[in-house]
């Protein structure tokens, strides 16, 4: 009984999840223009998705800022770990303790914060302020990750190596680098989600005449979300899914050897 | 390499971009919530959070993410002490079941909601199906709080998750052992040492439930303000920099006291996502 109560309560709380989504499912096979009616199965907000260029620019878009930003803060991150893992204890506290900001303020905060900077200094609203922005939430997300990793890291290996006679730099990528890897990773995907789902701080540091699906989302809300969004969001939703499950179906062995450190 | 303290210039590039991007960017604010249109300093904009709809907006979102971070502790943290006691190996499987979602535009996610509640929206439908009284909540604060409850539960659920996973099962064996019932167990030994986790979940879902303006915007109708919906229109739409910056120093008074509590309550730093 007390089994069957915990299935429940875990269904009833994955159901609250994710009825929102089903339901944005749903709808982009919704045949009626409105949300509020079931108009019959379609495709076609699929096929006209593709012919829908603002919608594809702010994919593009979205994509583009999400992938170069997850890459600068992921390679940032990463130097900057290789370095605060041999920093003194105070200087490290203090260069943790900005870190911590972007995180745990509130993204308002981080957003207007950013406008007044790009405005003071004279930049040009557009793609680049996106960017910086969103390197700048994104790296401490990286050295989340990358940190611990190092934490475990035997030091007697690197020493071993340049006592073999390796270069620093040779003996960084074959010796530390494969065992801090998975948080290397795990910080890129991390950073990656975090730049797709933005909304906040695009929405102050972008300007006019440029958009990523956030944007586009909140500015087509009072006159009615077009369909073919619907279906933008269920490609990439199931897309992802799909990512997920082959690659924590498949690895099995090897994850759990990473997983019990 | 613990030893070689060679490499510390590594640090260099972040810690001038976290000076540009970070540090700087929170001085503007300060700058601007401190002066008034010509420069002059001032503490007016401050001030103005004691004007009847600022301090109305502020004491709501108060009340509003309180009650949705209560709500998210108390629906998070059987959920985490069940999925701990599946003792998964692959821990990475429940974080990303949490994760997934995000994959979903978060305005779209918050949007659909909307076609939930409505009158005659789904939830509704099924009321009507079972005969039951139909539930009007779509554009009150009732509906924003199940927003807040709903974006930021995941943030909730992770760490009271990691930290039950990390007890050390012989604790509680051992206070099993010395005669302590299950709900003395509980309150004695496993909820003392998962505070930190759900410390850490209260910052992760208060701050942003306290400073959100979207949930209200898609949520609550364009008629109920939170104190992020008045800073928000003052710099989009009012083109009042300075008084929203110096209502943004206000809230940001709130967020440190927050930051403040789980320092101190985590001083380990123990309780966090990963």
């Amino acid at each position: 009984m007390k089994r069957f109560l915990e299935r429940f309560y875990v269904a009833v709380i994955f159901i609250f999840l994710y009825a929102p989504i089903v339901t944005l499912i749903v709808l982009s096979f919704n045949n009626s223009r409105t949300r509020a009616k079931w108009g019959g199965f379609t495709f076609k907000w699929y096929s006209s998705l593709l012919q829908n260029h603002t919608i594809m620019d702010a994919l593009y878009n979205t994509l583009l800022i999400a992938l170069i930003s997850a890459l600068a803060a992921t390679i940032i991150g990463t130097i900057t770990c290789i370095a605060l893992n041999r920093m003194q204890s105070k200087t490290k506290a203090v260069l943790l303790g900005i870190t911590n900001i972007p995180m745990l303020n509130a993204d308002i905060v981080t957003g207007i914060s950013l406008m007044l900077l790009f405005i003071s200094f004279g930049f040009r609203f557009g793609f680049n302020t996106i960017l910086l922005a969103h390197i700048t939430f994104n790296i401490p997300y990286v050295i989340l990750n990358v940190m611990p990793k190092f934490k475990q890291l035997n030091p007697n290996t690197f020493e071993a190596a340049l006592d073999l006679g390796a270069s620093p730099v040779y003996a960084f990528f074959k010796v530390v680098f494969p065992d801090i890897l998975p948080g290397i990773l795990s910080g890129f995907l991390m950073a990656f989600t975090m730049s797709l789902d933005d909304f906040i701080i695009t929405h102050f540091t972008k300007g006019a005449g440029i958009d990523t699906i956030s944007t586009k989302v909140y500015t087509e809300v009072k006159k009615g979300i077009k369909p073919e969004m619907y279906a933008l969001s269920t490609i990439i939703f199931i897309t992802v899914f799909v990512l997920l499950l082959i690659i924590n179906a498949a690895p099995v062995k090897k994850k759990k050897q990473g997983e019990l450190q | 390499m613990l030893k070689n303290k060679k490499n510390g210039w590594l640090a260099i590039p972040y810690t001038i971009w976290a000076i540009i991007f970070i540090l700087i960017p929170l001085v503007m604010i300060f700058y601007y919530g401190l002066v008034n249109r010509n420069g002059d300093f001032t503490l007016e904009n401050i001030a103005a959070i004691t004007e009847p709809e600022h301090i109305k907006a502020l004491g709501l979102s108060m009340l509003l993410s309180l009650i949705a971070t209560l709500i998210c502790i108390i629906l998070a943290y059987p959920l985490a002490m069940i999925l701990s006691k599946l003792g998964l190996k692959q821990n990475s499987f429940i974080v990303l079941i949490f994760i997934l979602p995000m994959w979903m535009n978060f305005l779209l996610r918050t949007l659909a909601w909307q076609t939930l509640l409505e009158k005659t929206g789904v939830i509704n439908q099924l009321l009507a199906m079972l005969h039951l009284p139909a539930l009007n909540i779509i554009n009150t604060p009732y509906a924003i709080v199940l927003g807040m409850v709903y974006n930021f539960l995941p943030f909730m659920v992770l760490p009271i998750y990691n930290s039950l996973i990390r007890l050390d099962q012989d604790v509680i064996n051992a206070a099993k052992d010395l005669g302590a019932n299950n709900l003395h167990t509980f309150t004695r030994v496993i909820f003392p040492l998962s505070l930190p986790g759900v410390i850490s979940g209260v910052t992760m879902v208060f701050i942003p439930a306290l400073t959100t303006f979207v949930i209200s915007n898609l949520l609550g109708g364009s008629k109920i303000l939170l104190i992020g919906n008045v800073i928000e229109e003052e710099f989009t739409q009012a083109g009042n920099w300075n008084l929203g910056s110096g209502l943004s120093l206000v809230m940001m008074i709130f967020i440190l006291i927050s930051m403040v509590i789980s320092a101190i309550a985590d001083k380990d730093g123990e309780g966090g996502m990963l």
